[in-house]
């Protein structure tokens, strides 16, 4: 049975665990608040809140419910719009009528979950706080200026200090309905259900890619599911190493202050990773072992000396990450085993660490290339240069003799420019729908170069590069301007 | 006014076709596309996809009782596939079954035999093999070859702009049920439902008035559900009549996006000749349509591509030939613009072609050939209260252009990363259908006898806003609150005949439809007044939910007004009709009136270009935008602001493209990227021209939809200028969307390579 408090209601439901949470609350249910918009998690128009018991207290998340299994809902909190109503119009409702932030009113009700989600969150504001709050909502009638304008509104409405009291504060004021306060009761009482590891069955996490392609197949069998197992949603330390759990959600990686203390800048690299909504969902088992060539989590750790952990019938077995990927969609891993997590070897203090990525979109999109550094620096020379890139052959792939080139080195432009020139041996990009072959090329020298400004703007820049003849275009015939068809990948 | 649905959107609660209250024993429907581009059907497997438990019954062209023919003008589009296949994705089969899940895996187990036959997805190729939809047309005006030999400057080129995806959030919806007598109920999320309903009606052989479609209110649409909810409505309808049950068809996203058509992608050659002080004295133009597998909208969209190849200049020599090409792609359609915005992209790139090459800004020549009052149109129509000559000098003073063109100078100069481009794009839009015969509207009001009001019309919400017009119109004339009036669901049951809601004239057609029964009816209630008053008729007025005498109130007020009349036997029901006065088209000569006003503005765009990643931002928009006297102002910037993002869009990250075999490459949201709300621009600064509207809009309150989209096409040169400030041998191909992956080769291009 899956157990869940719908809004004000406690819903005990033996649906199919793989159906997406969407279709139970639109046909089941009938709350129509909620729409499908796409179905594969980009649009946001089906955005509901997730509450999870912490600790005593509710912690809201906004999640795009069609990619969300519907038992991955069990023992928390799912609101839909429907569920913030009250007699009069909320604040965030009020602010986005007002600046005629809705239009034809599809997106609307995903904008007001996304908002009220702002609301909810406990974190510092700001404004740019305020417009990420719907970097996971598409709208194709406002052209993003009225729905700037109704954020920044609640935004200012709110108290800059709400640590520990979100909640009762929003109430009181008439944003949220007080049926909230009763909720850690409801939540607590539902029964933690941790079923046996089924060896040879689908693993089910977030949902953000399997749901996209396979929930009616899906639907039909009885994946594992990821998110029930608790022994693989936490980080902890350990001597001179790091445990991830491949259970956890992206965005708890990428802000999780532990990690962020070891890699400087991590956190900023969540705007150019999927959005808010899916990083609160896909795991770190996920996004490794789909194999995607272009996987960001992926390509951020291979920049570290880091080990998959796997778990399966015949026990526990680690390997590192590059030797995890053996070809186009192909993992070390065999299908009794899960990916159990991440054995981060902690970096030192001289660590550096960038992560280039860009896409036909900035954010809110698949890269046509990524790529990932992690160095040591001793104020003169390069130690334990760990370069990353993705899209560029079939497997994310560690560019194991660039970076043994860097190491011993001393920053130049020259330096760089023989680099470049080992690295475009070491990759095979093809052209598909994210770009053309010579494109993925010079973008990965490009982004490769950003690493190196951005890590070291005293020692170089970007002029001189440019000077230096560095960027003028290679005379290699295979960076001409290309005409004609496009292949698709596999 | 706020718009009237905000309440119900922002609390969830407005009904879109698929929150509608379902039937008992509502069946659901999945749609079997054809796999490839271009073949001859030589067999059918269904039994595998029959026998699945769930599926209730597949339908094949066999099973259509009336005429499996879904064309407009042209009948050129089966609902069903007989015996050729046209496109991928093109409807073959339709399988019902007891829910959607079932009814998608049954159509894994359908299966087709086909004889592949070469498919056509070029455009050029098309036109090589004279694959026409129908005959190409030419406008012209004085002489281009005379004139040519008179010009100092001769520039020759060419530019393509490619197909957009509508991307309605909204996916294309339908559901029909058998209703009492013999009729057939169909909601659909269609622009034009009497189109639907008329066409729904030849599918299956009934007479037009037993089918009843009726649109909600569409999660945006911007064309793309104006010829194209038919067969989606028509395939539900068919299963409804066979089974004689309810049956709900709602693509998925990946479905819309294969199945249906999108902005029609248009090659052009271009040929410009100026004069010494910059006057263009001649261009010709030739444009290369591909309106894919079927005619549809398209011979409008060509026409309005030629309507508007001059854009807002005026050019005394111009021979402009447009052909519309048939290949194996899904029918292309209607699209914000029809036409216009791929027609004015070539004339910019004309324009920017000869600037770069004489080494000056392309603001000069945009500025010498602005249209000017009594200027001729290729077409014959002249115009009138021609505003592009103040919309232009209102931006240049209001945001002092000159200055921000020194400081992206300065920027550029002082910046090697990255670099700015600032471009300016005058429009000048035509109001009213190109086929005269589509200027009428009709409206239908009631008054109850508590003094609610109901309003029908011919016009579709879809977020435009129009509902809320058409309340704030009725409400003036009649003299009430806007609260008192509901505007109805669009029903060809009680509005019959409309035109689709489109061509930006969805508020000006309907809105003095509706100001005409709002005229019946104010005339019989004053009439009523004052005989109850026992005054003169001169002497009483109806304003502020109040009647009046002699400029004082009375006790008559007009939740009072409406019963008494009532009870006096006065008809509290009225129809109005209207039918757009003056305009006409002769299509032998090419010459005509054809609209009925024009609205005309100017933007400047700035962009920036990451020189190292070769990313970008739109970092402003400035506009002067002609609103004429506007009647919502929310609502109108609301309509400018989205116009011009999705204008940004479709010169930027908005991408289709197609492989050789005929599969769309960007066939899902993960791969088609529309805006976000990053690369929305920073700044939107659009003020009103502040003239006088024209008597032929309602309440002198311009149309709005459309004009703001070409806005954007300054995008596109506004990153020209920038990489060109980084890279001096760069060459533009003036080949739109300028993708990331363009900018960045462009960036880096060398001195021989082949325009990009």
């Amino acid at each position: 049975m899956i157990e869940f408090v719908l809004n004000r209601q406690l819903i005990c439901t033996d649906k199919p665990a793989a159906m997406p949470l969407l279709d139970f609350i639109r046909r089941e249910q009938r709350l129509t608040g909620a729409k499908v918009g796409c179905g594969e998690g980009d649009c946001g128009a089906c955005l509901v809140l997730e509450g999870r018991l912490e600790e005593g207290r509710m912690q809201y998340r906004p999640i795009v419910s069609c990619l969300t299994p519907l038992a991955n809902a069990h023992g928390r909190h799912i609101v839909t719009v429907e569920g913030l109503n009250l007699r009069h119009l909320s604040p965030v409702q009020e602010a986005v009528a007002e600046h005629s932030a809705a239009q034809c009113g599809f997106c609307t009700p995903g904008v007001i979950v996304a908002l009220t989600a702002l609301c909810l969150s406990e974190a510092p504001l700001s404004p740019e706080k305020a417009i990420a709050a719907l970097d996971g909502n598409l709208c194709r009638c406002t052209g993003y200026q009225s729905l700037k304008k109704a954020a920044l509104a609640v935004a200012a409405r709110l108290p800059v200090e709400r640590q520990n009291r979100a909640i009762p504060w929003l109430i009181e004021q008439g944003w949220l309905p007080a049926y909230f306060d009763a909720i850690p009761g409801q939540v607590a009482q539902i029964p933690r259900c941790s079923p046996a590891f089924a060896p040879g069955r689908p693993i089910l996490g977030g949902g953000t890619d399997l749901l996209v392609q396979q929930a009616g197949q899906l639907m039909a069998e009885a994946p594992n599911l990821l998110c029930e197992r608790w022994e693989i949603g936490g980080i902890c330390e350990d001597g001179d190493s790091c445990f991830i759990g491949g259970g956890l959600p992206i965005a708890a990686i990428l802000e999780n202050r532990t990690l962020n203390r070891h890699i400087p800048g991590l956190g900023r690299c969540a705007p150019l990773i999927a959005s808010t909504p899916v990083r609160n969902m896909g795991t770190l088992g996920g996004n490794l072992a789909n194999a995607s060539p272009i996987a960001d989590l992926a390509i951020i750790f291979l920049a570290f000396e880091t080990r998959v952990l796997l778990n399966g019938p015949s026990g526990r077995r680690e390997l590192p990450l590059e030797d995890f990927y053996l070809a186009y969609k192909q993992i070390d891993k065999s299908p009794s085993e899960y990916l159990e997590g991440l054995r981060l070897r902690l970096p030192g203090a001289r660590r550096l660490f960038s992560f280039e990525k860009v896409s036909k979109r900035t954010h809110l999109d698949i890269a046509s290339v990524n790529t990932a550094i992690g160095l040591d620096f001793d104020g003169e020379t390069m130690s334990r240069v760990r370069l990353s890139a993705g899209g560029v052959s079939p497997v994310p792939l560690l560019l194991r003799r660039t970076g043994a080139f860097l190491e011993g080195k001393m920053i130049s432009e020259s330096v760089l420019g023989r680099a470049n020139a080992l690295m475009q041996e070491e990759i095979s990009p093809i052209s598909d729908i994210r770009g053309s072959a010579d494109y993925k090329r010079l973008l990965l020298r490009q982004l490769f170069f950003a690493h190196f400004l951005k890590l070291f703007p005293e020692h170089l820049s970007f002029e001189n590069i440019h000077n230096e003849g560095l960027l003028a275009h290679e005379k290699h015939s295979r960076f001409r301007a290309r005409e004609g068809a496009i292949r698709l990948s596999g | 006014m706020k718009n009237i649905h905000a309440s119900g959107h922002v609390r969830g609660q407005s009904v879109f076709l698929d929150d509608l209250p379902v039937h008992e024993g509502t069946l659901y429907a999945a749609v079997f596309g054809s796999p490839v581009a271009h073949g001859r059907i030589t067999g059918a497997d269904l039994e595998r996809a029959r026998a699945l438990p769930g599926v209730v019954a597949v339908f094949s062209h066999e099973d259509i009782p009336g005429k499996n023919q879904i064309g407009g003008n042209i009948r050129d589009e089966p609902l069903l596939a007989e015996r050729e296949l046209h496109y991928i994705g093109q409807p073959v089969f339709l399988i019902v079954a007891e829910d959607e899940w079932t009814a998608r895996r049954a159509r894994l187990l359908a299966g087709l035999q086909y004889e592949a036959l070469p498919a056509i997805t070029d455009v050029e190729e098309a036109w090589g093999r004279e694959q026409f939809l129908f005959p190409p047309r030419t406008f012209r005006l004085g002489s281009v070859d005379e004139a040519w030999e008179h010009c100092v400057y001769h520039f020759e080129g060419e530019a393509e702009t490619g197909a957009q995806e509508h991307l309605y959030l909204e996916p294309q919806a339908s559901y029909a049920f058998p209703a009492p007598h013999g009729g057939m109920k169909i909601c659909s999320s269609a622009q034009g439902p009497a189109e639907v309903q008329h066409v729904a009606a030849r599918v299956l052989g009934l007479p037009v008035h037993r089918i009843e479609v009726e649109a909600t209110q569409l999660g945006g649409a911007f064309g793309g559900k104006e010829g194209q909810a038919t067969a989606w409505a028509c395939l539900a309808a068919l299963a409804a009549w066979r089974l004689q049950r309810p049956v709900k068809l709602v693509l998925p996203r990946q479905d819309d996006m294969r199945m249906t058509g999108k902005r029609l992608p248009c090659r052009a050659r271009f040929r410009i000749g100026l004069s010494r002080a910059l006057k263009i004295l001649t261009y010709e133009a030739t444009f290369l349509l591909d309106g894919g597998a079927a005619a549809g909208l398209s011979p409008g969209i060509l026409e309005r591509a030629l309507f508007h190849a001059t854009n807002s200049y005026y050019i005394p020599n111009v021979r402009a030939t447009a052909f519309c090409c048939r290949t194996n792609l899904p029918p292309n359609t209607a699209f914000r613009g029809f036409g216009a915005p791929q027609a004015m992209f070539a004339l910019e790139a004309a324009i920017a072609r000869a600037a770069y090459e004489l080494g000056i800004p392309a603001r000069r020549i945009q500025e010498a050939n602005l249209l000017k009052e009594g200027d001729e149109f290729p077409y014959g129509q002249r115009a009138r209260q021609a505003h592009a000559r103040q919309c232009w000098a209102r931006a240049e003073a209001d945001f002092d252009i000159r200055k921000k063109e020194k400081e992206v100078e300065a920027f550029n100069h002082q910046n090697a990363s990255t670099k700015k481009g600032l471009a300016m794009m005058p429009v000048c839009f035509g109001i009213s259908f190109t086929k005269t015969s589509m200027n009428q509207a009709s409206a239908l009001l009631h008054i109850y006898q508590d003094g609610s009001v109901g309003l029908s019309s011919g016009a579709v919400e879809m977020g435009q806003g129009v509902s809320t017009k058409l309340a704030q119109l009725a409400a003036m004339a009649l003299g009430v609150q806007a609260e008192r009036i509901r505007v109805e669901t669009t029903d060809t049951a009680r509005v019959a005949n409309s035109s689709p809601t489109a061509a930006s004239s969805g508020a000006d057609l309907n809105g003095k439809a509706v100001q005409h029964a709002c005229a019946q009816l104010r005339r019989r209630l004053l009439e009523t007044a004052a005989s109850i008053l026992r005054a003169p008729l001169a002497e009483v007025d109806l304003h502020a939910e109040q009647v009046w005498r002699n400029g004082r109130p009375t006790a008559l007020s007009w939740e009072k007004l409406a019963p008494e009349a009532l009870q006096r036997r006065v008809n509290l029901s009225a129809q109005g009709y209207y039918a757009t006065p003056l305009i006409c088209f002769d299509r032998e000569k090419e010459k005509g009136h054809p609209f009925a006003y024009y609205v005309y503005g100017t933007a400047a765009v700035t962009m920036a270009v990451d020189c190292i990643r070769g990313t970008y931002a739109t970092e402003e928009v400035c506009i002067i935008h002609d609103f004429g006297d506007s009647l919502n102002p929310d609502i109108d910037q609301g309509q400018v602001e989205g116009g011009v993002v999705q204008g940004i869009g479709w010169m930027t990250s908005e991408e289709v493209g197609c492989s050789p075999d005929g599969r769309l490459l960007a066939d899902s949201l993960s791969t088609y990227k529309i805006p976000d709300i990053y690369a929305a621009p920073d700044v939107i600064d659009c003020r009103p021209l502040g003239a006088e509207g024209p008597g032929m809009a309602a309440l002198r309150s311009k149309a709005v939809g459309e004009p703001p989209l070409m806005y954007g096409i300054a995008a596109y040169f506004a990153l020209i200028q920038a990489i060109r400030a980084f890279n001096p041998h760069y060459r533009p191909g003036f080949r739109a969307p300028m993708t990331p992956e363009k900018v960045l080769m462009a960036l880096y291009q060398d001195e021989n390579a082949a325009a990009l």
